[in-house]
């Protein structure tokens, strides 16, 4: 069977100019922050990002790549307000396409399904829908007769995930306390790009977990990259724990334009290799 | 014992918002209502169902900032929305801003487009408000947050909900807790009245701190001070390190 292998340095070879990219996690939780860095170093532009946000918007709206973004919200967590993002938002500088939650899983998952819309109750009333003109309500065939939102499909060009593990023909695995809703993206998606803390035999996947923990099979993932830390400095359980200290300097680093372009130069301009000695030699 | 605090009067309303409710999911956002739901689970409410917030069931009731020892089921981000649309939870959620009729901002202020200040985001407010029963928690009652109107509806208010038909048929505002008093949506066209004031809070106090009038049908009660039973559990079982205070200084 083939290998999806990719070298971390040949997924740039992935991205191109005006994409719609979704990325998986939740907040400041698994976030496959290596594929993200390997984005900002392609420099590709005009991006549409499809998050449940965390600070992978925020460095996309930081860098200037993401030209849109669709969202229900954006949060470091244990930091309330994305700084970033936040200022973005308040410069006028990113278009904001605010979703609810549950709208954005439900436009996910028409689009997995290849379904024009969803029919949902979440978002009637609310200015998600209100102000946005793309969305449109759907009458019920039946004899209720409800008026009900119609969701649009959310497809994607490219999903980045990053799991625990996968072998290298790309069944992956969340040993984690929830898998958001990562299988959602990479079935929304034309293609889809898995990290994983390791890349391990098929056998060994299940050696000491239930099947159940594999979230994706191979027939949803495109290519898979083998990247410790890979989601550092969000959380990746059970393998890490968010870094808090980073996250603080990472929030810090949006106080000015020197304090983000030192950050930058010493964590985001760099291959993976590079990052893990710079973080080895502040820590 | 010491004088009852308005932190504790805030749990002990919080609490009371639980009244009569069983096996449906409490989501509490902040430290008191999350003392509040836990005070219930322990006295008259025994068989409500609390999660960590993030993937787990509690089959325990611990202290406010200390973890469960006993998961009692899994519930990840996609089972909690599945929970949500058949109803079955009773959130108390906050809000940067919130007007007579329960609409709720926690979005952004300002013009959406370019806000003055970006918050969180919609969240699940617009799905949680048309499935379930809703209340909230403002800890600091402030012309800030009771407006006249919100710059972003989140949360959906009476007003919207009855504009948007029989989908919504779901929807219920339940009560409004701050640290001034107890509010619900019993006023004109189900807009927002006043229920008590906590002990020591006077109508012209909660009035000045509020954007709109405050419709009150005949003379408001004081909330109910938490008993001798109520006041220990929150002292020395649910809150000994008083992160309540925090929340609202006495």
């Amino acid at each position: 069977m083939t290998s999806k292998v990719l070298d971390a340095e040949a997924v740039i070879e992935q991205f191109t100019d005006g994409m719609t990219i979704g990325i998986g996690g939740w907040g400041s939780r698994r976030k496959p922050m290596s594929l993200v860095r390997a984005l900002v170093r392609s420099g590709v532009r005009d991006l549409t990002i499809v998050s449940f946000g965390g600070p992978d918007v925020g460095i996309l709206c930081a860098t200037g790549q993401a030209k849109r973004v669709v969202y229900g919200f954006v949060t470091l967590d244990s930091i309330a307000i994305e700084p970033h993002f936040a200022a973005a938002r308040q410069a006028g500088a990113v278009e904001a396409v605010e979703l609810d939650e549950s709208l954005l899983v439900s436009g996910l998952r028409a689009a997995g399904r290849r379904l024009p819309f969803e029919a949902t109750r979440s978002g009637l009333g609310a200015d998600a829908l209100a102000g946005n003109p793309h969305i449109r309500t759907v009458t019920s065939p039946y004899d209720d007769g409800e008026v009900l939102v119609a969701m649009p499909a959310i497809p994607l060009d490219l999903a980045l995930v990053h799991l625990n593990r996968a072998d290298e023909l790309g069944n992956a695995q969340c040993l984690g306390p929830d898998p958001y809703f990562d299988d959602l993206f990479a079935r929304a998606a034309a293609r889809t790009i898995v990290s994983a803390e390791a890349v391990v035999t098929t056998a060994e996947l299940t050696r000491n977990a239930h099947p159940s923990t594999l979230l994706l099979n191979r027939t949803m993932v495109d290519h898979v990259v083998e990247s410790p830390l890979g989601a550092h400095f969000t959380s990746c359980l059970p393998d890490y724990g968010r870094d808090e200290a980073f996250q603080r300097e990472y929030a810090q680093s949006a106080s000015s334009p020197d304090a983000w372009q030192t950050f930058r130069a010493r964590y985001l301009d760099l291959d993976d290799a590079a990052y893990r000695a710079n973080l080895a030699g502040v820590r | 014992m010491n004088a009852v605090t308005r932190a504790e009067v805030a749990v002990t309303a919080c609490s009371d918002l639980f009244r009569g409710q069983a096996d449906i999911l409490a989501s509490p956002a902040g430290v008191v209502p999350t003392i509040g739901v836990r005070l219930a689970l322990l006295t008259h409410a025994p068989d409500l169902m609390i999660s960590d917030g993030e993937s787990t069931i509690l089959g325990d009731v611990p202290a406010v900032d200390r973890p469960s020892t006993t998961p009692a089921g899994y519930l990840p981000y996609r089972e909690l929305f599945e929970l949500i649309t058949t109803g079955r939870r009773h959130v108390v959620m906050g809000g940067a801003q919130i007007d007579r009729f329960g609409n709720q901002n926690l979005s952004a202020i300002g013009e959406h487009a370019r806000p003055t200040r970006q918050l969180l985001g919609t969240r699940a407010a617009a799905t949680n408000t048309v499935n379930h029963a809703t209340s909230y928690w403002i800890p600091r009652h402030s012309r800030r947050n009771f407006v006249e109107n919100v710059d972003y509806v989140t949360g959906i208010g009476t007003d919207r909900a009855r504009a948007a038909g029989t989908a919504a048929r779901f929807h219920r505002l339940h009560q409004v807790v701050t640290n001034l008093g107890v509010l619900d949506f019993s006023g004109p066209d189900s807009s927002m009245a006043l229920v008590s004031l906590h002990p020591g809070v006077t109508l012209e106090e909660i009035q000045a701190a509020t954007g709109f009038p405050l419709h009150s049908a005949g003379p408001v009660s004081t909330t109910r001070l938490p008993d001798e039973r109520e006041l220990h559990l929150i002292r020395e079982v649910l809150d000994p390190r008083n992160r309540r205070e925090q929340e609202v200084p006495s």
